[in-house]
């Protein structure tokens, strides 16, 4: 009987490695985050200043749409290949293994944008201090993203067109993540006391790392019961 | 000490306001079987999904040694083969292989000894998308050889494999039962597992 550590570092490898065999899902939400930050000085023309200031919003934005971007994928081939259905008969709760799943979906297209983005930071005009900030709420946001993504990807995977209801449902508890990373990195770039920002995400991050599993869980078995 | 056993107890299930079946009660030993009958639509796979825990039954119960399914060592023991051969077609037989024993636990075949009880050595890194319907069908079966379960679900099992392939799973299918397992499963085509004890439930 292997343990449940192995399950779930089990899963964690399989994803990555079906990741990297089909690398456009890798692939396309890094290029849209990259393209999105860059199209926007050159439609915004040559204001330094004005870019300067938006673009914690700018980076913060794409991100968010990135990571919508790539939910669908993070269950839909699990989804209809029956892989799900045999993680959800494993005898280890179903919500660990899930857990698992979104920590791979976050390695394959969350961290790729945070080792982005200090390039496309620099790109914008950003100043060092703000750098640094925006990858402590990249950090801390990206995950959350994943995590509260993947109640709603859980919720819709059974609906043949559920990709506007899954932004009707994702994108409102997107909005604090945005607001406070946001605002986190425009108050650094001022020289301002940021912590409070990142305590907020930091218990945002916590809380969804606990909480959001279940209902994901819940919800996937809901959908698979058609 | 309780024995092993499925119990089933007057179960029914009520689809979009139609009554696909009502009332079905038995119970498997082990080294015993259960085919399901009836035509299309008749809720064969309901009740296996039902069994599985994918779905609530609409009434009755299901105990395993003698406690519900979700308090007793039910999951553990149990294997689902179903329509949907819940395997990735990106991944190599090796790698799908070990990834199911991860998930389930490993057993008395290894994943050599299963492959080519299955005939598909020589195939562990051939990639899935390579692998024909029925040697796909025949590899999501080897999922149940590697794992330790005593109870195998079976949903078509026979589906897009050929005479000798329906064999060979027939074969596999009584040596389980013949070593203390317990098998439900649907089938259209006349099921032939001789030498054990064959239960049939027709649904209509």
């Amino acid at each position: 009987m292997p343990s449940l550590s192995q399950s779930f570092f089990a899963i964690i490898q399989r994803d990555l490695l079906l990741a990297l065999r089909k690398r456009s899902e890798l692939i396309n939400p890094l290029l849209f985050f990259i393209l999105v930050i860059t199209l926007f000085p050159l439609g915004i023309g040559a204001k330094p200043q004005l870019l300067q200031s938006i673009a914690p919003g700018i980076i913060w934005v794409s991100a968010l749409l990135a990571a919508m971007l790539s939910l669908d994928n993070l269950f839909r081939s699990d989804f209809d290949d029956g892989s799900l259905e045999q993680i959800i008969l494993s005898p280890y709760p179903t919500s660990l293994l899930i857990l698992a799943k979104i920590i791979a979906h976050w390695l394959v297209t969350g961290l790729p944008l945070l080792l982005m983005a200090p390039l496309l930071a620099v790109f914008l005009g950003m100043s060092t201090a703000a750098i640094n900030i925006l990858l402590v709420t990249l950090l801390l946001g990206t995950p959350v993203l994943s995590l509260i993504g993947a109640i709603g990807v859980a919720l819709t995977v059974g609906l043949r067109r559920g990709g506007m209801i899954l932004s009707l449902l994702v994108l409102p508890l997107y909005v604090p993540v945005l607001i406070f990373a946001s605002n986190a990195v425009e108050m650094a770039s001022s020289g301002l006391p940021v912590m409070a920002q990142l305590n907020i995400l930091t218990a945002i991050l916590f809380m969804s790392l606990t909480l959001a599993p279940w209902p994901t869980a819940a919800a996937l078995k809901m959908s698979i019961n058609q | 000490m309780p024995t092993t056993q499925l119990q089933v107890n007057n179960l029914s299930c009520i689809r979009d306001d139609r009554t696909l079946f009502t009332g079905i009660n038995f119970s498997l030993h082990p080294g015993q079987a259960l085919l399901l009958e009836g035509k299309n639509g008749s809720g064969k796979t309901s009740l296996l999904r039902i069994l599985c825990g994918f779905r609530e039954a609409d009434s009755g119960e299901i105990l395993w040694c003698n406690r519900s399914i979700e308090d007793s060592s039910y999951y553990t023991d149990m294997a689902y083969v179903g329509h949907l051969d819940g395997i990735k077609k990106e991944l190599t037989v090796l790698e799908n292989l070990k990834f199911a024993m991860a998930l389930s636990g490993s057993s008395t075949y290894s994943i050599t000894e299963a492959l080519s009880r299955v005939q598909l050595s020589g195939y562990e890194d051939a990639l899935l998308q390579t692998l024909s319907a029925g040697q796909k069908r025949r590899l999501s079966l080897a999922r149940l050889l590697i794992t330790q379960k005593k109870f195998w679900i079976l949903d078509e099992p026979f589906t897009s494999l050929d005479k000798h392939g329906i064999a060979l799973i027939e074969t596999l299918m009584i040596a389980h039962c013949q070593s203390g397992g317990m098998i439900v499963l649907t089938s259209h085509h006349n099921v032939n597992l001789n030498g054990i004890n064959l239960q049939r439930i027709s649904l209509s």
